[in-house]
């Protein structure tokens, strides 16, 4: 009897099955490099630096409009300026939301079932908020 | 999902105490990790109460005085005893290092002494290196040329060249840095790891290779490489006192540069 079937075969020991018998150096190589992520990577970057002049510009903006009418505020966002780095702002916020949380779901999110339906929900839902907070600013600055 | 708990049968139990030897004035205890695999024990871990008169300074020192007068089944790898080998690397008070660079008085305390983190454990503090080896070898460590060597010398780097690769050859391979990333503890099967990282960069940056280009085509996937999220656990842990974080940076620089 080998070493092994005598381990399975205590009561308390663990279960030594094998189940995996392929090479560690196939599993190292696996599918191959996808020869992609430096995109990924460089989008991330890029979009976090943009947000932080575009979120100070926000925030003190904001504090500005508190306590003035809605008509005060259609007025500054009919301003080209202001309407254009608003967009800017909710487009690079849920672009750089999606691109964070993809890699979160990566890290910790291991099985194939459940992965794919995550990124396809957080991706889905960064599109759909993003594309509501555009319109949202086109309509005030249109239309007031 | 990631695993954030010890399975059942890897919860680490109290085991026994071993007091020093009467007369002892100057002691302190060890708490080492224990676990055999023929048992069917669970882990547990075993406190030695040290004669620090009696015993070398650094944690192998310790560790060797265990084996050799109190418990003689203790299991540890150690080899050169001045950290050029790199074999006994192991999580000693909560940071992995090498026990023989590891001064026992630079611990306040207990020391506590567990094998290198999330890795299989063979026996006591002895991990399984077999997927962190296969993945070295995966990025093919050795030098790839098309130009013939000169027939009557050896392949020449200028002093400028051969100073890129220092901060890389320092590095014995102990995977520290390896198995203190997080991001190794989750993905460790699909990323690669700082150690074998820095090793990639390591014949990125050599002016004597030719196919730096297949090198960096083989590290651009969103796990191999990018798993990496600047976390510098492993900057801080290296025993060498090396930057795999820098090495992964600069990989990931050499990356965006030459897409246009």
């Amino acid at each position: 009897m080998s070493e092994i079937a005598k381990a399975s075969a205590t009561k308390a020991g663990p279960d030594l099955r094998v189940d995996v018998m392929q090479s560690q150096l196939g599993r190292a190589r696996g599918l191959g490099s996808a020869k992609s992520g430096t995109h990924h990577w460089w989008v991330e970057r890029v979009t976090s630096v943009a947000l932080i002049p575009l979120t100070i510009w926000f925030v003190i903006v904001a504090l500005r409009l508190v306590g003035h009418t809605r008509a005060d505020v259609a007025h500054w966002a009919a301003n080209p300026i202001n309407a254009t780095l608003a967009a800017a702002l909710v487009i690079v916020t849920f672009h750089h939301t999606q691109l964070g949380l993809q890699v979160v779901i990566e890290d910790y999110v291991h099985a194939e079932s459940l992965k794919l339906p995550s990124l396809l929900v957080i991706k889905g839902a960064a599109f759909l908020l993003g594309l509501a907070g555009l319109l949202s600013i086109l309509k005030l600055a249109f239309t007031g | 999902m990631a695993e954030f708990r010890l399975p059942k049968h890897s919860k680490v139990k109290p085991g026994r105490t071993f007091p020093a030897v009467a007369g002892a004035t100057r002691t302190k205890n060890f708490k080492v990790y224990r676990w055999n695999p023929d048992d069917g024990e669970n882990p547990s871990t075993d406190t030695f109460e040290i004669d620090l008169d009696a015993c070398g300074p650094m944690v192998l020192d310790a560790l060797v005085k265990i084996k050799n007068e109190i418990d003689p089944t203790l299991t540890f790898r150690r080899s050169c005893r001045e950290g050029i080998c790199g074999s006994c690397a192991m999580n000693i008070d909560g940071t992995n290092t090498l026990a023989c660079l590891k001064p026992i008085a630079d611990v306040k305390g207990e020391v506590r002494i567990n094998p290198l983190p999330h890795m299989l454990v063979v026996k006591d503090l002895v991990p399984d290196l077999s997927k962190a080896y296969a993945q070295l070898r995966s990025i093919e460590p050795w030098l790839k040329v098309d130009t013939p060597a000169p027939p009557d010398s050896e392949r020449l780097q200028s002093k400028e060249e051969r100073s890129q690769l220092d901060g890389m050859w320092e590095c014995i391979l102990c995977f520290c840095c390896t198995t203190s990333c997080p991001s190794y503890w989750w993905n460790g099967d699909r990323y690669l790891g700082p150690a074998v990282l820095l090793q990639a960069y390591r014949w990125i940056a050599d002016s004597r290779d030719e196919r730096t280009g297949e090198r960096l085509d083989a590290l651009q996937d969103p796990f191999k490489l990018y798993r990496c999220h600047t976390i510098m656990n492993c900057t801080q842990t290296c025993p060498k006192g090396l930057n795999p974080a820098k090495a992964i940076s600069k990989i990931k620089q050499l990356l965006v540069e030459r897409q246009g």
